[in-house]
């Protein structure tokens, strides 16, 4: 089941991109999924096909992973780039049925959703593969500081967040062993019809449920013990280091913006 | 000796109109230094006894005082820096991403300038054998791994006390003799007062002192050898004999004459020798 989920995961390398730091990371994958809006046209795209290419052939991670990351989601894309084709119309008409037609416009369309979905999904892909949880979780809390002024709990979000990633693995693990478990005993997850599909995950769920509302208990006291108080007079262990690459790393972004805005008018 | 941990006359009931209470009049101190095991069947209120010592629970009579202060709502955190406690289960105390993250979760919490938190958590990592895991998550780790990290974690914090809440006993037996082994060296090197609450037998057989626990209450106190001797009294309380008593009842019953005092195993293996030589 690990094995099938990319998103999400990290996996450890030591590269150019690895060794970034996490809040530039996040902030430019970020930016990255704006400024993709801003391409309308095949030379736009072609840009920023060999800018993740490139930045993918920097972060060293085989480029399987990145494809495995699509998998989950093609018939999503699939669908949204079909409806695109069949109902835009515009330019040369190559077949027409009652409302359906597909047009010289709708394909183009069709191809330059597929491109942008392919491409945020890469780029996020690229950024959960290349940064710990954790470092991410700290960029977070870093990059919501601002917003204490609101009374947002930064601190507590991203703890929050931290343990929530810390746990995904060891919940995996347990799904994993309460199916099997339910199976020797005779539920059939994924047989039947809807209904029976539904009934067999109750038996999953509900140990699953009650195991996690026990971990939280453990978990809150073994943070108690060890003399949790809250965000209040913490120190941190991991520092993060804005480096000369990140500066570079945004300044390519504002190439990157220019160059994109130009190619669109 | 001064103790350092008092525990008087203390009970507690989780819900106010329980008719049993999980603790019932326990009082007894421990002496800095001392390695304590606390053992008893499945629900006489070991583990509870544990989270009174360090305020997780406050009992609703009587006091625990931990090395000379009292524990009250207002000291409660002064407390928890001088005891460190290991649970159960591996998994549901492992805070940090990785594992040199949450070794250094309490040192955090405690506000620690960072170059002394870098020193102490490697410091600590080494003691517990798990340098070369620094960087590993815990889903890469084994059981055993997970609750060395744990007492990496505990021992960052240098405190007076570390508590064993059956932190072996989700562990296979090689797990367990590496846990036990670890804190027996950070023990005899810090002077550290240990309170192993157990199901394990051979855990309790290294104790200086056992302390016999049955329905909330302390029914029995003494040496290991003291309790252990005691034979099919603790099969009668729900626990299990270390292996040289089962060995002596098998051998009575061949009609073998056995010594009655307890004997660790090396103590059986001696008498094994010597007493055929003899014949």
């Amino acid at each position: 089941m690990m094995d099938k989920l990319i998103f999400g995961r990290y996996i450890p390398g030591d590269s150019l991109i690895h060794n970034m730091d996490p809040r530039a990371k996040l902030m430019t994958s970020f930016y990255f999924i704006g400024i993709i809006f801003l391409c309308n046209n095949w030379q736009s795209y072609l840009l920023m096909f060999t800018f993740t290419v490139a930045v993918i052939v920097l972060s060293k991670v085989s480029i399987k992973f990145f494809i495995r990351g699509v998998k989950p989601l093609i018939w999503l894309i699939l669908f949204t780039v079909i409806l695109q084709v069949l109902f835009t119309t515009g330019g040369r008409e190559y077949f027409r049925f009652g409302i359906i037609a597909i047009t010289e416009l709708g394909l183009m369309n069709g191809a330059f959703i597929f491109c942008r979905f392919v491409l945020i999904i890469f780029m996020s892909t690229l950024l959960t593969l290349t940064t710990p949880p954790l470092a991410l979780s700290d960029a977070i809390e870093y990059l919501l500081r601002p917003l204490k002024v609101v009374r947002f709990p930064a601190h507590e979000v991203s703890l929050m967040l931290s343990i929530a990633l810390r746990f995904v693995p060891t919940l995996m693990d347990e799904t994993e062993k309460i199916m099997n478990a339910q199976r020797a005993r005779g539920v059939d997850f994924g047989e039947g019809n809807l209904a029976q599909r539904m009934k067999a995950i109750v038996p999953l769920l509900i140990p699953l449920f009650v195991s996690s509302f026990n971990r939280a208990e453990d978990l809150a006291i073994a943070m108690e013990a060890r003399g949790y108080q809250g965000g209040e007079g913490r120190t941190k262990y991991r520092v993060l280091h804005w480096q000369g690459r990140d500066t570079l790393a945004v300044l390519i972004y504002a190439l990157l913006t220019v160059a994109l805005v130009y190619l669109r008018y | 000796m001064k103790p350092i941990i008092e525990i008087d006359h203390i009970s507690f009931k989780y819900q106010e109109d329980q008719a049993v209470s999980a603790l019932n009049d326990i009082s007894f101190s421990i002496n800095q230094g001392e390695w304590v095991a606390i053992i008893g069947h499945n629900g006489s209120g070991k583990s509870t006894l544990a989270k009174t010592i360090n305020g997780l629970i406050l009992p609703s009579e009587g006091k625990v005082t931990v090395g000379g202060l009292e524990l009250n709502e207002a000291n409660v955190w002064d407390i928890r820096k001088k005891i460190g406690m290991v649970f159960q289960n591996p998994d549901n105390q492992f805070v940090g991403s990785t594992v040199e993250d949450d070794v250094a979760f309490g040192l955090e919490n405690q506000g620690v300038p960072r170059e002394e938190m870098v020193k102490r958590v490697n410091n600590a990592l080494e003691k517990v054998r798990m340098s070369e895991f620094k960087t590993k998550e815990p889903a890469r780790l084994s059981g055993g791994q997970k609750q060395r990290v744990a007492i990496a974690g505990v021992v960052a914090l240098s405190p007076d006390v570390i508590i064993l809440d059956e932190a072996t006993s989700m562990l296979d037996p090689k797990g367990r003799l590496e846990v036990i082994s670890t804190i027996q060296q950070l023990k005899e090197e810090k002077n550290l007062t240990v309170i192993s609450i157990t199901h394990d037998i051979d855990e309790a057989a290294n104790a200086n002192r056992v302390l016999v626990m049955k329905a909330g209450e302390l029914v029995q106190e003494g040496t290991p050898e003291e309790i252990f001797s005691a034979g099919e009294k603790l099969v009668a309380m729900g626990l299990d004999l270390p292996f040289p008593e089962k060995l002596k009842i098998e051998l009575t019953d061949l009609g073998i004459d056995v010594p009655a005092t307890y004997m660790s195993e090396e103590g059986m293996v001696n008498w094994l020798w010597t007493s055929v030589l003899n014949k």
